[in-house]
C-alpha cells in the first residue's frame, strides 16, 4: 500500500504548482522507495524506461518546418483565407476540424494532424481570424479559442481512434481479456467505440456552436 | 534498414543545434544551464543507448535540476527585431499566397502516404515504426522543398525551430518522464495497489454501483496516471472481470471497450496527460498551463456519464 505515496506526491504536487518536472522525478523517488528499491536501483529503472519512450519527444522535429512557415506568413494567410470565407465561424471551423480528426483517426491515421502538426501552425490562427473578422479580439478571448482548438483535436482524436482495429488501446484490452480466457476479435471490441463517438461528437459539437454564440454575443460590431 | 534509431538522430541534432544557437545567443539569460539542457536531449537522442541505465538516470537528475530550479530561460528577442519579423512575415504573406498551405499539408500527406507505402518495403523500413519514420521523411521532404521554393538563409529553418522549442521550454520532455515514471509505478506495483483498495469500496450485489464505480474509476484512476492504458489493467481485474462480467454477465466486449473511453475522458481533465494538455498550451503559447484542460471539462463530464449509461444499458440488455 505504501507504494500508493508516489500518486498522492504527484496530486500534491500538481495541486501546488511545484514544477511539473521536480513533481514527477520525486514522486518517482518515493515510489521506488516505498517499494523497497535502492537508489542506484530507482535511477537504472528510470533510465531505461526514459532511454526506451525517447519516440514520445521525436515529434519535436516538426517544428524547423512550421517555424520556417511562419516565418514566411503562414498564419497572416491563413487568417486572410478565413477572412475572405462568407459565412465561416470559430465553431463551425472547429466543429469541422473536430469531424475531419474523428474520422481520419478512425481509419487509424493519427498522425497526420496534432498539436504541432496542424494546430498551432493551421486550425488555431484560423479560428482566430474567424472571430477576428468583423470586431477585434481581445487577450482573454484569443487565448480561449485556442484553448478550444487544442480540445476539439484531442476530443477528435480520443473518441475516433478506437473505432480502428488496429490502434494500442485495442490491442491492450483483447490481450488483457485473452489472458482471462476471453477471446474477442479486435472488430469486436472497435465497433463498441461507435457509440461513444457520436456522443462526442454531438457534445462537443454543442459546445462549439453555444461558443460561436459567446464570441458573437461579445462587444458591438466595429 | 532505416529504424527508430535513424530517427532519433535526426531529433538529437536539431536538439544539438538549438544548444549551439543558444550558447551564440549571448543577449539570453542563463544560456549555458539552457544550452546544456538541450544538449542533453540531443545527447540522449543520439547516444542514449551506449548511457546504460545509471547514466541516464543521471541524465535526466541533470534535465530535472536544470528545468526545475529555473535554468531553462528562451532567447528573447528585441522589439525592433519583433516589428522587422512582423513586417517580413507579412510581406510573405502577400507574396507567397494560399500555396504555403500545400507545404503546411506536406507533412500530413508525406505521414500518409508514407504509412502505407513504407509497410510494403519491410526489407528497407522497419514496419513496426513505419508511422514515426514517415513522420520524420514527411519533415525531410517538407524541408526540402521549403528550401528550394522559399530559398531561406540555411540556418533560418533551425532559428525558426528554436524560437518555437524555446515557447514549450520543459514541457518538450514532460510526456516522455511522464512514460518513464508509469515504467516506476508497474515496477513498484502501483495498479495492484490500487486494485485491491478499489474492491474494498465497491458496494456490494448493486448492478448500477459497480457500473458507476467502473466508470468513475477509470476516469480517476487515468487522471492520477495520466494515462487510460495504465488504467485499464487495474480495473479490468478488480472491477469488470469479477464483478461486471462473471457476477453480472456483462457483455465482455463492451464493458472494456466503452470503459477504455470513459478513461479516455479522464485523460482530458488531467495535467498528467501532458502531451494532449501542457504541451499544446504551450505550443499555442497559453497563460495558464491548464488552459487546455479547463476548456475540455465541459464536454469530458457529460460524455462520462454517457459512457456509464452506455455500459449499462448495452452490456447487460
Amino acid at each position: 500500500m505504501w507504494v500508493l505515496l508516489g500518486i498522492g506526491v504527484i496530486l500534491i504536487g500538481f495541486a501546488f504548482r511545484f514544477h511539473p518536472l521536480l513533481v514527477v522525478a520525486a514522486s518517482a523517488l518515493v515510489t521506488g522507495l516505498a517499494a523497497g528499491l535502492d537508489l542506484t536501483a530507482i535511477l537504472a529503472a528510470f533510465g531505461r524506461a526514459f532511454n526506451d519512450t525517447r519516440y514520445v519527444s521525436v515529434v519535436w522535429i516538426v517544428l524547423p518546418v512550421i517555424g520556417l512557415l511562419e516565418h514566411h506568413g503562414l498564419q497572416e494567410r491563413a487568417r486572410s483565407l478565413i477572412a475572405a470565407m462568407k459565412g465561416a465561424t470559430t465553431g463551425r471551423l472547429l466543429i469541422a476540424y473536430l469531424l475531419l480528426r474523428q474520422i481520419t483517426a478512425a481509419l487509424g491515421l493519427t498522425s497526420v494532424a496534432g498539436h504541432a502538426q496542424t494546430v498551432r501552425p493551421l486550425v488555431a490562427p484560423m479560428a482566430e481570424a474567424a472571430a477576428e473578422v468583423d470586431r477585434p479580439l481581445d487577450h482573454a478571448t484569443r487565448q480561449r479559442i485556442r484553448a478550444m482548438s487544442a480540445a476539439s483535436d484531442n476530443v477528435g482524436l480520443f473518441f475516433g481512434e478506437d473505432i480502428f482495429i488496429a490502434i494500442g488501446s485495442i490491442l491492450l484490452m483483447k490481450g488483457l481479456l485473452e489472458q482471462n480466457g476471453i477471446r474477442l476479435d479486435p472488430f469486436d471490441l472497435s465497433v463498441w467505440a461507435i457509440p461513444t463517438a457520436i456522443a462526442a461528437f454531438a457534445i462537443h459539437g454543442f459546445r462549439l456552436w453555444r461558443f460561436d454564440r459567446t464570441l458573437r454575443a461579445r462587444g458591438v460590431r466595429r | 534498414m532505416i529504424t527508430l534509431t535513424h530517427v532519433y538522430w535526426f531529433a538529437g541534432l536539431c536538439f544539438a543545434i538549438y544548444a549551439v544557437l543558444t550558447l551564440r545567443d549571448v543577449a539570453q539569460k542563463r544560456r549555458w544551464s539552457s544550452a546544456a539542457f538541450w544538449g542533453l536531449l540531443a545527447l540522449s537522442m543520439l547516444a542514449g543507448d551506449y548511457l546504460g541505465d545509471v547514466g541516464n538516470g543521471l541524465l535526466v537528475v541533470a534535465l530535472v535540476a536544470i528545468a526545475g530550479f529555473g535554468g531553462l530561460t528562451r532567447g528573447e528577442k528585441s522589439a525592433d527585431d519583433a516589428a522587422a519579423e512582423t513586417a517580413f512575415r507579412q510581406g510573405e504573406a502577400a507574396r507567397n499566397g494560399n500555396r504555403l498551405f500545400l507545404l503546411a499539408l506536406v507533412i500530413p500527406a508525406t505521414a500518409l502516404i508514407g504509412t502505407f507505402l513504407f509497410k510494403r518495403i519491410p526489407h528497407l523500413v522497419d514496419p513496426g515504426q513505419v508511422t514515426l519514420i514517415a513522420l520524420a521523411a514527411g519533415v525531410l521532404a517538407a524541408l526540402a522543398i521549403g528550401y528550394a521554393w522559399l530559398r531561406p538563409p540555411p540556418l533560418v529553418p533551425l532559428q525558426q525551430g528554436r524560437r518555437l522549442m524555446d515557447a514549450v521550454g520543459w514541457a518538450a520532455v514532460l510526456p516522455q518522464m511522464l512514460a518513464s515514471l508509469g515504467a516506476v509505478f508497474a515496477l513498484a506495483g502501483v495498479g495492484n495497489a490500487v486494485g485491491s483498495l478499489l474492491s474494498m469500496v465497491i458496494p456490494d450485489g448493486s448492478l448500477v454501483g459497480a457500473v458507476i464505480a467502473y466508470g468513475v474509476g477509470m476516469a480517476l484512476f487515468t487522471m492520477a496516471m495520466g494515462n487510460a492504458f495504465a488504467a485499464f489493467p487495474v480495473m479490468l481485474s478488480a472491477v469488470a472481470l469479477p464483478i461486471l462480467i462473471h457476477q453480472h454477465h456483462g457483455n465482455p466486449a463492451i464493458v472494456a471497450a466503452i470503459g477504455m473511453l470513459a478513461g479516455f475522458c479522464g485523460t482530458l481533465m488531467t495535467p498528467m496527460a501532458a502531451n494532449f494538455n501542457i504541451v499544446p498550451a504551450a505550443l499555442l503559447e497559453l497563460d495558464n498551463r491548464n488552459g487546455v484542460v479547463r476548456a475540455q471539462i465541459g464536454t469530458a463530464l457529460p460524455l462520462l456519464a454517457v459512457n456509464i449509461a452506455l455500459i449499462y444499458w448495452l452490456a447487460f440488455p
